[in-house]
């Protein structure tokens, strides 16, 4: 089997904060109403998740799931682990009206580790990060792109964005997390 | 600029992360009706001076529609309910009716 290619190669940049992409990462995305028992039961199986709450993402042991939307949700698992999944999903979800798709290689993962983390973002997202408590996933802008930002830790921010935007996205948070752009917003 | 709240997700942002879909609480004329009524349909738009029911889409968060009532003089937005509506809610007009004592209400 092939090996999985990430869009950035696994691209490290430290400054005023670690910027890293996650490289290659299993990503389900689920859209139906999400208060089917057999939807909870099967994410839980899948990455032992449980169903978050509205604009939460929960985390289990194998893997996570995201509320995206009113009857969306993003689940992560590992990268071999996602055709398995949606294989799964489809085999628990029989004739419920819910749609399954595999877009691991349809988006890019990026983290972001440090106390100015939020600052880098802040400076293109019109997002007050105050209001992102941990756990909360916000679906947003960033610049000119669409990207959901995932608050995992107090400092750590997971952002997901399409794959095509991942240049984009990585040459713009280098550049605003270079040395000397701090801002001190969130402090 | 106008700061929305999308009843869909519940998220409060600024009006860059939603876009406008127009006038909001159409009614469709189409095969059969009569050419005025199309006419009307088609065209015809309020263009108010003061309160305004807009459609907009949350298009990068949630990706849902929704309706917001605002003033297009002062920007105020008075207030944003969920888009499966064929007038303004009762409590909606309510609030407009605190905020706007000589609005002649939704027609």
């Amino acid at each position: 089997m092939s090996e999985p290619v990430s869009a950035l190669g696994g691209a490290q940049y430290a400054g005023m904060v670690e910027l890293a992409e996650a490289g290659p990462r299993g990503m389900i995305t689920v859209r139906g109403d999400l208060a089917l028992p057999a939807l909870a039961s099967a994410v839980k199986k899948i990455t032992g998740a449980a169903m978050p709450a509205r604009r939460q993402a929960s985390t289990g042991a194998k893997g996570a799931v995201a509320w995206m939307s009113p009857d969306e949700l993003l689940l992560f698992v590992d990268y071999a682990a996602a055709a398995p999944s949606v294989a799964a999903l489809e085999a628990a979800l029989a004739g419920e009206f819910v749609t399954i798709a595999d877009v691991s290689d349809a988006r890019a993962v990026l983290t972001l580790k440090g106390s100015q983390a939020c600052d880098v973002l802040a400076k293109i997202c019109p997002v007050d990060f105050a209001d992102l408590p941990v756990g909360g996933i916000r679906r947003s802008r960033a610049a000119q792109i669409a990207a959901a930002i995932w608050r995992e830790e107090q400092d750590e921010y997971t952002v997901i964005c399409f794959r095509s935007h991942a240049r984009y996205m990585w040459d713009m948070l280098s550049q605003l997390a270079r040395p000397g752009g701090e801002v001190g917003l969130y402090r | 600029m106008l700061i929305l709240t999308c009843p869909c997700c519940g998220v409060s942002a600024e009006e860059t992360e939603f876009s406008n879909g127009g006038e909001a609480h159409l009614k469709r004329f189409g095969p059969g009706s009569s050419d005025d009524d199309f006419e009307s349909y088609m065209f015809n738009r309020k263009n108010p001076r003061g309160v305004h029911f807009e459609r907009w889409r949350h298009a990068y968060g949630c990706g849902k529609w929704f309706i917001a009532a605002r003033c297009t003089v002062t920007l105020e937005v008075f207030a944003t309910y969920p888009a499966q509506t064929t007038e303004p809610p009762a409590d909606v007009v309510k609030k407009i009716k605190a905020r706007r004592s000589e609005w002649e209400g939704f027609a």
